[in-house]
């Protein structure tokens, strides 16, 4: 016998008054792919599971008429993929979702999923953070938005307070010549956690990059946003002294840790080696728009 | 806690269970359903080998709570063959060896199938992505990927 109760609200308001209600008992449930793992380790056990799947906000994929996209928390890496739009604004971001794990976990799982569950190692958040991609919360006290990269507090945990789900994701309208790319460094092919995952986000106009935003993960406690990287690129053609200069940038704001998976020096290497790869695919794909 | 009464269908069935609210949908397809051909290996979404799809879309049913399939389209590999007639995935498997000791199998037919329902032609480094969650523990991949292209080939000449 269990002692968990689970619920299915229809409306965003029901499920927020469920989690303030719950006080810190209850688990948000969108694809499951890391709470029912969780929940088998009996590394956490909720009183009360929301399925948040059947909230329309949560679910939906909207292009905005700015050019930009709004995307439900919950929406599985699949929908995404099926998109007829969303891969061909934001390539690098759809990448980032679709690698996390299998073909049936991508009938699942959801970048909100990745971005609460506070991995440092969520293959979708880096991407999401050179996006600029927005997160939209709503709780007990309305509304509020929040970068993405401010979202993650640390391994495991999160920035939103009690009683706070995540609704979805804003990404800004894409100026034209612009291009994102991400790319993990794994050992093997599929199915592994990044060493390293680097996110590249950039415009170019004739050839010069005017904007630029990068995203870390793996490196540190939390994904980092490298300003630093950025600022070397920005006002570039993207030349070698251009990439190598973002590459130190994003080597010396790594501090990670030193497991199994790679050495310290090896994923602080490893990241100025992602950095120049992705700006490259990235700029392709801008010159490509 | 009360029992969760759900009502779904099952490989075209119409089917009513009660679940415990931590249960999961392989517990239940092998539990109350009696539907044992999804097995649990891993029990983590790591080997796919209790693949099923829900509305049509491939998932591990140990990752998805049994409660969730309210209103759902259930199908497992159970329901693959008509009748007596095998789908022809489960007879090429046979033809060609494609298994050894067999506990991947079932996955690996549910996967293949709902990749071959999306895409009639696909390469064999796409079928090797898709079935990347499925993993045959005699490490029999080739004849398994060899035995889905093999299919898909003759699949697509049956239509013409």
């Amino acid at each position: 016998m269990s002692d968990m109760r689970y619920v299915v609200p229809r409306t965003l308001d029901e499920a927020v008054g469920a989690f303030a209600e719950a006080k810190g008992a209850a688990r948000i449930l969108a694809g499951g792919t890391d709470l029912l793992v969780q929940m088998r380790a009996g590394a956490v056990r909720p009183g009360l599971v929301i399925d948040i799947k059947k909230i329309a906000e949560l679910t939906g994929i909207e292009e905005t008429a700015d050019g930009g996209f709004r995307i439900g928390g919950a929406v599985a890496g699949a929908r995404l993929a099926e998109h007829p739009r969303f891969g061909k604004v934001w390539p690098g971001l759809l990448e980032a979702i679709n690698l996390i794990g299998s073909t049936q976990v991508q009938g699942r799982a959801s970048a909100g999923g990745n971005l609460c569950n506070g991995s440092p190692a969520a293959d979708s958040v880096p991407a999401m953070v050179a996006a600029g991609a927005v997160a939209t919360l709503q709780g007990p006290k309305g509304r509020r938005e929040m970068p993405v990269e401010d979202v993650p507090a640390g391994p495991g945990r999160t920035n939103l307070q009690p009683g706070e789900i995540l609704v979805g994701f804003i990404l800004p309208p894409r100026p034209l010549g612009s291009g994102d790319a991400y790319l993990r460094m794994i050992p093997r092919t599929e199915m592994d956690i990044a060493v390293v995952g680097c996110g590249v986000n950039l415009t170019l106009k004739d050839g010069v990059c005017t904007a630029a935003r990068v995203g870390l993960g793996a490196v540190a406690p939390t994904v980092l946003r490298v300003d630093a990287a950025a600022k070397a690129l920005i006002g570039s053609r993207l030349d070698a002294a251009a990439l190598d200069a973002a590459a130190a940038a994003c080597r010396a704001a790594c501090h990670p840790i030193d497991d199994k998976r790679g050495t310290i020096a090896y994923r602080t290497e490893v990241a100025g080696v992602l950095l120049k790869r992705a700006a490259g695919i990235a700029a392709d794909r801008a010159k490509g728009a | 806690m009360a029992k969760l009464h759900i009502s779904a269908t099952v490989n075209g069935e119409p089917t009513e269970f009660l679940c415990e609210p931590d249960e999961t949908m392989l517990d239940v397809l092998r539990g109350p359903l009696g539907l044992t051909g999804s097995k649990e290996g891993c029990g983590s979404g790591d080997c796919g080998a209790c693949s099923i799809t829900l509305d049509g879309r491939l998932v591990c049913s140990c990752l998805m709570l049994a409660a969730e399939a309210e209103g759902a389209d259930i199908r497992t590999i159970e329901g693959m063959a008509e009748g007596d007639t095998l789908h022809p995935l489960q007879r090429k498997f046979l033809e060609m060896a494609a298994l050894q000791c067999g506990i991947c199998t079932p996955g690996m037919l549910v996967a293949a199938k709902a990749l071959l329902d999306r895409n009639p032609d696909p390469s064999e480094s796409e079928v090797r992505y898709w079935l990347a969650g499925n993993l045959c523990r005699c490490t029999g991949y080739d004849k398994i990927v060899r035995a889905v292209l093999e299919t898909a080939a003759e699949m697509r000449e049956a239509v013409r």
